[in-house]
């Protein structure tokens, strides 16, 4: 590996998106659990519910901060540290980044205002109704720049003339045919990952022996929300894995080391490779499984590196990401269906080894996150506009990116520090047990 | 009026509103820092906290309106300015994240370290510092092609007057605009103390803001006599904000009428600030990137600015909103309960 300009742009680019997706995961998955519960709050006539969304707003407020300098971070580093694609791109992009800019600008406002208003209505619907503009905002922020993603994945709606993109329909490019699977499957797996850093939190009071009625509730209530979101995330992982068989092949070749095209191809699961003779021990091979998976049928043709050139080839490393991804995406639907059968069948108590793996959960599901995304934006390497242009062709000429690497290092690492240490102090000033009266 | 007038002029709405929530936020970092350090911070806080609570998400997002809306019609701007200033950008962004996070995390235990408030008094006056130097830079003459590479000659920038100018303003305008926004809230909030304090503020401030700005007219004459010139063709405009300046000054020394006060510091700096864009034009990076450069597709410039006026429509309204329970509530600026 060699640390030119462009490795080093893109060391740096990683390590802002992926400090920032894990608060930017958060802010768009926790507005929706703290909507569904201050309406659960009011139209129940349960306090207890309102007594979560008021916690909850609470460290909301420390991460959405952490998410907003971040998220500032990567909209000017696009330009800082990519700027001959921005001269090529910015103007294909321009929608839908503009689009972005009005959603959190929305979203923005209504949060002060939600944050601010608690007791200020006599009606609590009114509180309650500023909530929605803060999902909508939050979730539209998501969708808008998961369509840029995507159209670097599956850029059309253009014509190339002389090395610049002309002709561009904006809605053509936007609406390509990777955003519905991205967007979605990104949305979903915040709200999952979200509901699951609220369950972790109340399975550990119970595990530290808080016995408050509070806990137990706000545990069924976020771990049914996880299960509800893990279910979608997996349905739609589906869906993006037909998409990459038919419009990104490399991407999901390499993930699956399949190097043969052929019919009723089978799924690897696990192993290690051999990266001389490209051979494959210890995997679990499931027969059919690929074809059914890319394509709906047993017989399917699944497209393998043999068709796309060498020195277009992913780096093949990212089989063990996309195996990680899956199966903590498996992990998570378990959980919360191994919590419920137990409530079921078993009354009483949680088993203590339950909420253990809750708490884990919520770790597993931003490390899900992380691989699902680093196998992505791999997996479409040489490529940063796929088949149009190279990423060393677009990184910036500036010397010092080295300096900025490590100056941005540093910010993360204290904005992590101290992000901990406020959010830890908040809530052990005041346990549930004080504010409950 | 043609596309690219019609969305530099929006856009350069949105720096003059960046411009002045920007300056009533840095503003009011620096104030509670030093109120810390002269121990009168028990004065001041209350109103400041209460005003900026709601409002500094929205402050971030005016910036970012700006930049992804310039990059957006002037695609030129982001290869041009985003060469030359990797390193100026990325120390503005540390900046900006530290003083943005801070906010959330003083809300819940940081308030009282002496350290953090440092760093939220200080980025306040580097930041705009920073962002008034990239005014500087599109006045040309700092950054430079060889080749295909972009460089901005630093040297140059650090040892120019001009530069040095336009840093100065930015610094003490950003207390002046604060100090008289401050006033008048707390004149709303019928708080004595916090009045008498921020209003000597407003006043201390008045003259170095005016001379700064003399300095800065009179080395653009120098550094760029072309904008000069065009400047002098509007000059009225500059006189205007003069008068406005005088009035304002007028009022706060009365000591009555702060919210009329405040509205004159406002057009003193619209006037400015426009007249000066205006000028400015047609180039955006003197002489590299000019308001012709603007996008060619025209697909999409339709869609940009039927995206823009549409996000105004949904916009506009909401800051209303935002600023009616906030700033227009007589009872919420007094930080009393609020029933409805």
């Amino acid at each position: 590996m060699e640390l030119d300009n462009t490795m080093l742009a893109r060391i740096l680019t990683s390590l802002t998106l992926g400090f920032h997706i894990i608060f930017a995961a958060l802010g768009v998955g926790i507005p929706v659990m703290i909507s569904i519960a201050e309406w659960l709050g009011i139209r129940r006539n349960d306090p207890m519910y309102t007594l979560m969304a008021r916690r909850w707003v609470k460290g909301f407020t420390v991460t959405v901060a952490v998410g907003v300098v971040t998220g500032t971070c990567i909209s000017l580093q696009l330009s800082l540290l990519w700027p001959s694609f921005m001269k090529i791109a910015g103007e294909a992009i321009a929608l839908p980044l503009f689009l972005e800019t009005f959603a959190f600008f929305f979203e923005a406002i209504f949060l002060g205002i939600y944050l601010y208003t608690w007791d200020r209505f006599a009606n609590p619907y009114v509180h309650w109704f500023f909530s929605i503009p803060v999902v909508i905002g939050s979730t539209a922020s998501a969708f808008f720049i998961m369509t840029v993603n995507a159209f670097m994945n599956a850029p059309q709606g253009f014509t190339l003339q002389n090395g610049a993109i002309v002709d561009i329909q904006p809605l053509v490019a936007m609406f390509n045919p990777a955003t519905p699977t991205k967007a979605g499957h990104m949305i979903l797996s915040s709200y999952a990952a979200s509901a699951f850093v609220l369950a972790a939190i109340a399975a550990w009071k119970l595990l530290k022996g808080s016995r408050h009625e509070y806990y137990r509730k706000a545990l069924t209530f976020t771990i049914g929300l996880a299960l509800l979101f893990s279910f979608g995330t997996a349905l739609w992982g589906d869906l993006a894995g037909k998409y990459l068989a038919e419009y990104q092949p490399a991407k999901l070749a390499a993930a699956e080391w399949h190097f043969e095209t052929r019919p009723r191809a089978e799924l690897v699961v696990g192993g290690v490779l051999d990266p001389e003779t490209l051979e494959v021990k210890n995997a679990l091979k499931l027969p059919y499984v690929l074809s059914i998976l890319a394509t709906g049928s047993p017989n399917g043709t699944v497209t393998g590196l043999d068709q796309i050139p060498r020195e277009l080839w992913p780096p093949l490393f990212i089989h063990y990401l996309f195996d990680g991804m899956v199966a903590i995406g498996v992990y998570m639907l378990i959980v919360p269906l191994l919590y419920f059968a137990v409530r079921r069948w078993k009354k009483g108590e949680v088993p203590r080894l339950l909420l253990r793996a809750i708490v884990l959960g919520a770790p597993l599901a931003f490390l899900a996150i992380e691989l699902g995304w680093i196998f992505s934006e791999i997996g479409r390497q040489p490529w940063i506009l796929v088949g149009y242009m190279k990423t060393q062709h677009a990184a910036t000429t500036a010397d010092n990116v080295g300096q900025m690497l490590v100056l941005f290092g540093l910010l993360y690492a204290f904005l992590a520090v101290v992000c901990t240490l406020v959010l830890r102090r908040m809530f052990a000033n005041k346990p549930v047990e004080a504010e409950w009266k | 009026m043609t596309l690219e007038t019609l969305a530099i002029t929006v856009l350069w709405t949105f720096l003059y509103g960046y411009l002045i929530v920007a300056s009533i936020d840095f503003g009011a970092g620096f104030f509670s820092f030093y109120c810390k350090v002269t121990r009168r911070d028990h004065i001041v806080n209350a109103i400041i906290e209460r005003y900026l609570s709601p409002v500094w998400e929205v402050t971030n997002v005016f910036l970012i309106f700006f930049i992804v809306g310039l990059i957006g019609f002037f695609p030129d701007t982001a290869y041009y300015y985003g060469t030359a200033l990797l390193v100026p950008g990325s120390l503005f962004l540390v900046l900006q994240s530290l003083r943005g996070s801070f906010y959330a995390f003083a809300h819940y235990g940081a308030r009282d370290s002496m350290a953090y408030l440092f760093i939220y008094g200080v980025t306040g006056l580097f930041i705009p510092a920073s962002l008034a130097t990239i005014l500087t830079i599109s006045e040309g003459g700092f950054i430079e092609t060889q080749g295909e590479e972009i460089v901005l000659n630093t040297g140059r920038l650090f040892t120019s007057p001009y530069a040095w100018a336009v840093v100065a303003l930015a610094l003490v305008s950003v207390l002046y605009i604060s100090a008289s926004f401050l006033t008048y809230y707390a004149d709303r909030a019928r708080d004595a103390a916090a009045v008498k304090l921020l209003r000597s503020y407003a006043v201390a401030w008045s003259l170095p803001t005016i001379f700064a700005s003399f300095l800065v007219f009179l080395s653009i004459h120098r550094h760029n006599p072309q904008h000069f010139d065009k400047m002098m063709e509007i000059s009225w405009m500059f006189l205007l904000s003069f008068a406005c300046f005088c009035g304002a000054l007028a009022l706060q020394l009365k000591r009555r009428y702060y919210g009329w006060a405040f509205v004159l510091v406002m057009l003193q700096f619209a006037f400015a600030f426009f007249g000066y864009g205006i000028a400015h034009l047609p180039y955006l990076l003197y002489p590299y990137i000019t308001i012709t450069d603007s996008i060619n597709s025209p697909a999409m410039s339709t869609a940009l600015v039927i995206a823009l006026i549409a996000g105004l429509f949904l916009l506009i309204p909401s800051l209303i909103l935002l600023l009616r329970l906030f700033l227009f509530d007589a009872t919420y600026v007094e930080g009393r309960p609020v029933r409805k």
